[in-house]
């Protein structure tokens, strides 16, 4: 039996595969969203700007703000669900992503219930995938401010899998 | 209250203002907005097609333009949109909403949108919500 791959090893594998996903979506590094990593759990953080306001009187995040934080959360959730078990076995590398990028979920309907005022500060999303079949998957959103008990926005959505050659 | 230009009542809203979103129509109930395709908003770089977020963004802009333009509205906020995608937008063209408030109540009004790039036949994506509306009070 092989020695496990070294602790540092496994995290600049994994980080490198996400941050390589994340990078290739440009809409993503518009509105500032990135992602932390507990092992394969996601989550997606939206930093304040002031380009996100809706309504300037209140102040409010817009809407269409956060129907994209929570469709751009759910996109890279069940892509780095998809991708995961490729990453884990070796079959895809991390360092040959970037220049080989795997095809993209796509949103086939997004439907998102505004629960509470976006306020003025940081927002964070958590997707998790409730079916992935070969063709269609469903991901449920859920988004909060300063109290994960608190959601102020929750989207669910149907996806179109791309076809991969060893699915 | 102040007379503001449609074009003004966009660039008062700093994300519509970010996505460089234009007014084409507003007025009874209906509004009419658009936005260049651009590659910041592009969500996936193999396609270079437009992220579905962006699209939101537009229809839930004119999905609240619309409600605003309805007679006697104050203001809206929305409480739910589901949007349906038809196909991917070609890349390179203008993206065009049009949304209609079609019933008020008291307190909700309901909308529904559609939104198409140059190929104005085939809609790129389909939108209907529910708003919030908030009545002026009558004088």
């Amino acid at each position: 039996m092989s020695r496990p791959e070294p602790v540092q090893q496994v995290k600049h594998r994994r980080d490198l595969a996400l941050q390589t996903l994340v990078d290739a979506v440009p809409y993503a590094g518009f509105l500032g969203i990135v992602f932390e990593r507990h092992g394969d759990e996601l989550t997606a953080v939206l930093p304040y700007d002031d380009k996100l306001i809706g309504n300037p009187v209140l102040p409010a995040l817009h809407g269409g703000v956060i129907a994209s934080f929570l469709e751009v959360a759910a996109i890279i959730e069940l892509s780095w669900a998809m991708l995961w078990d490729e990453l884990e076995s070796g079959r895809l590398r991390p360092e040959e992503m970037a220049a080989n990028l795997p095809r993209l979920p796509k949103t086939i309907d997004f439907t998102v219930d505004y629960l509470r005022t976006g306020l003025p500060r940081d927002g964070y999303a958590r997707a998790r995938v409730n079916r992935s079949g070969r063709r269609y998957a469903s991901v449920h959103v859920e988004a909060w401010q300063d109290n994960r008990a608190r959601l102020f926005a929750q989207a669910t959505g149907h996806f179109l899998m791309p076809q991969r050659a060893d699915g | 209250m102040s007379e503001t230009s449609p074009q003004e009542f966009i660039n008062a809203l700093p994300f519509a203002r970010a996505l460089g979103m234009q007014l084409d129509s507003i007025g009874g109930g209906r509004a009419e907005i658009s936005m260049a395709w651009d590659a910041r908003f592009v969500g996936d770089p193999a396609t270079g097609v437009i992220h579905g977020g962006a699209v939101s963004a537009l229809m839930d802009t004119c999905g609240g333009a619309a409600v605003m333009s309805y007679p006697g509205a104050l203001t809206t906020a929305t409480i739910d949109l589901r949007i349906d995608y038809m196909r991917a937008a070609t890349p390179g063209q203008r993206i065009t909403a049009r949304a209609e408030c079609y019933h008020v109540t008291r307190r909700v009004a309901f909308v529904r949108a559609t939104a198409h790039d140059e190929d104005s036949d085939n809609p790129v994506a389909t939108a209907s919500g529910a708003f919030t509306f908030d009545r002026k009070e009558r004088a």
